[in-house]
């Protein structure tokens, strides 16, 4: 599908130059605006948001970031926001999520494209499709009335075999009512499945076949040819599968504010309670008010903050990664 | 990432919250209709009623608290005044008076009094009280069917101080009940709400000073205690969790099937939450000049004493004489038919003196 050298026809196109210039200029400022606009409306809403924070930030400085006590009104002082607890479950809760979505994903991927009969292909497709069509509450109140209950006695479970260990014990705690950071990862697993599962699907196959044909006559196996051919030639954009199954992941709010027990809290225990920054915004926002209502919008600027950066990082990762791995494959 | 992906997000949470408020409103939907079988038929007494030559439109937003009742008094008033369209969005208290304060609702729904911060002038608006309900202190343990918390108690349980069903302290309210050794899990809201202002104010009041997290629509509850979205989300948690306590609405607390604590009122006397000793409470309250007034911790025998009251507050005077006519007939409406639905879905109507005030209040509004 891939076009890796101009046809004489196509050259031919091109070459005839002069004829269209007006329509040639008209796409090139339309795709600039276009471009331009995206990187307006991102500044913008930096620029409101961390406005609008102001006096949160203010108040608090730095420790808007190092403090975990959330008391917007306190028994006795001023109240008291600290970011700390919240971006602590954001990012418990996506990284349990990655950790179950992405092998599942990548090899519901693999045999997809390729082992799966191209007859069951077209049905699977769907299916997946199907689950991203799903809104988030209804995953959050699912969530809530039968994955949370039902799980209380695995937790239970994991917690009376693992919670002697040493170190890994700390992670399998006491268990409460079944809402927590394990819940809302698993929650979350299964909402950004669909999304890190159809783009590396898409990804893997644009893995030119004489690649792959290369791997195979030189006597590789089938999982030989995937590791040699598959893999290296689509890092990138597995990379950036998960990046975008990881943004889905700490912006969700509904479903999240349901599932992960709204307490605010930092602890190695998976079966704890916690809460996220965008599920905090969404439960306190429509009661607050002047520094209250400033804060959860610093709460906003941080998730932000830490999803440019989560990006950025990846990026780089991505780059230094293909550097290696595709030098031969290029 | 695509940069788009922070305004999908914003448009994602804006969504979000749309479809929890649809959610929400469905199933308040489900239970007005529920209640309104066995209720009175809306537009019974036909169109020469005293609101029939009213028609417009009101526009109201706020308190979700006592959403349910609103709306059952809105379609019921639909049957008097069929030219009225009364719209009245559960946003929040706080939200409620914001848009009021910026003009874009007529009036507002709210649990707690107005603030400086909440944006809206101080004398231009006058407080309506409507209804008020008990918030029960609900509890899932397994063979005990009565309990009984003094607020000390009360207090330490959801500080988590006391950690376990048979500390001392719990005993010692219930003589003679076989309490087991079941731990206390701590159920609160998580979302910010009148609710939990009006149970902290009480744990503030009545606790002799044993509560020590403050008071607000928000507060720092401890780590280990399970947070739970809106009054149904508080119960669910009750109700899924062995061991749990949870403070949630009596409608909601009924409708989940919850069991409830009676609790020591002010003159010694545990009660349990009904719609009777709240209406007791509230008389036993103090009412400012303003008809803002605080029934808890209410005094009386038979005062149910976690009794969250609940406003409208309203323009003293709208530039629309129209609108200023459509606002006092509403409420007129509220406070005199409106009042015979509220025990239909477990809301205390108010006492008569306290009517009466309430419907001097709609007659200073001017227009």
């Amino acid at each position: 599908m891939t076009v890796t050298n101009e046809s004489p026809a196509a050259r031919q196109a091109l070459n005839r130059r002069g004829g269209n210039a007006v329509g040639d200029r008209l796409f090139s400022w339309w795709t600039l605006g276009t471009g331009l606009l995206v990187l307006a409306i991102l500044g913008l809403i930096l620029i409101t948001t961390v406005r609008e924070a102001w006096p949160a930030f203010d108040a608090m400085g730095l420790r808007f970031l190092t403090e975990r006590i959330w008391d917007p009104n306190p028994a006795a002082g001023d109240a008291i926001f600290g970011a700390l607890s919240f971006a602590y479950g954001t990012a418990i809760s996506s990284l349990i999520a990655l950790l179950f979505a992405v092998p599942v994903s990548v090899g519901i991927a693999l045999f997809l494209t390729e082992l799966a009969p191209r007859r069951l292909r077209g049905a699977a497709v769907t299916v997946i499709d199907l689950l991203a069509a799903v809104p988030s509450v209804v995953f959050g109140l699912w969530g809530i009335l039968v994955v949370a209950p039902a799980l209380v006695p695995v937790y239970q479970w994991m917690h009376d075999v693992l919670g002697g260990v040493p170190v890994l014990g700390r992670l399998f705690g006491p268990v409460g009512s079944g809402r927590n950071f394990m819940t809302a990862g698993l929650i979350l697993a299964i909402m950004v499945t669909p999304i890190i599962t159809s783009i590396t699907r898409e990804v893997f196959s644009t893995v030119p076949r004489a690649d792959k044909d290369a791997a195979l006559a030189l006597g590789a196996t089938r999982w030989e040819m995937i590791r040699g051919a598959v893999f290296p030639h689509s890092f990138g954009g597995v990379v950036g599968a998960v990046m975008l199954g990881l943004g889905r992941a700490m912006g969700e709010t509904i479903a999240v504010a349901l599932v992960i027990g709204g307490a605010t809290n930092i602890t190695a225990n998976l079966f704890a309670p916690g809460n996220s920054m965008a599920a905090v915004i969404v439960q306190q926002f429509g009661e607050s008010t002047g520094t209250f209502t400033a804060a959860l919008i610093g709460l906003g600027v941080v998730l932000f903050a830490m999803t440019v950066l989560i990006n950025v990082f990846a990026q780089m990762v991505v780059r230094r990664a293909e550097a290696r791995m595709k030098g031969s494959v290029a | 990432m695509h940069p788009d992906r922070e305004a999908y997000l914003v448009n994602r949470n804006v969504l979000s919250r749309r479809l929890l408020a649809g959610v929400a409103l469905a199933a308040l939907a489900l239970t007005g209709c529920g209640s309104n079988d066995n209720g009175k038929e809306p537009g019974a007494s036909g169109g020469d009623s005293a609101y029939a030559n009213l028609s417009g439109e009101l526009k109201a937003s706020g308190a979700s608290f006592p959403d349910a009742y609103y709306q059952e008094v809105v379609e019921a008033f639909k049957g008097e005044a069929s030219g009225v369209t009364v719209t009245y969005n559960a946003t929040g208290s706080g939200t409620g008076k914001k848009q009021f304060g910026e003009g874009l609702v007529d009036f507002a729904g709210t649990d707690s009094l107005v603030k400086e911060s909440d944006g809206v002038a101080v004398g231009s608006f006058l407080y309506i009280p409507t209804v008020a309900a008990p918030i029960t202190v609900s509890y899932n343990l397994q063979g005990v069917d009565k309990l009984q918390l003094s607020p000390e108690t009360l207090a330490k349980i959801f500080q988590t101080d006391i950690k376990t069903w048979n500390d001392e302290a719990i005993k010692a309210d219930n003589p003679g009940v076989e309490l087991p050794d079941t731990p206390i899990v701590v159920a609160h809201r998580s979302d910010g709400s009148g609710t939990t202002s009006n149970f902290t104010k009480y744990l503030e009041a009545a606790s002799g000073g044993a509560w020590k997290l403050g008071s607000g629509d928000t507060v720092a509850w401890p780590a280990s205690t399970q947070g739970g979205e809106k009054n149904t989300g508080v119960a669910q948690i009750v109700q899924q969790t062995s061991g749990a306590v949870g403070y949630v609405d009596l409608s909601d607390a009924k409708a989940t099937g919850l069991k409830f604590a009676a609790i020591k009122n002010k003159d010694g006397q545990f009660v349990e939450p009904t719609l009777d000793g709240t209406t007791a409470g509230l008389e036993g309250a103090e009412i400012a000049d303003d008809l803002s007034y605080n029934p808890l911790n209410a005094a009386g025998a038979t005062s149910y004493p976690i009794t969250a009251p609940t406003f409208i507050i309203v323009k003293t005077s709208y530039s629309d004489a129209a609108k200023a006519e459509l606002v006092k007939g509403f409420l007129t409406y509220l406070l005199n038919d409106g009042q015979d639905l509220a025990k239909e879905i477990d809301f205390a109507p108010l006492p008569a003196s306290l009517k009466e005030k309430a419907l001097a209040q709609v007659d200073k509004i001017q227009s």
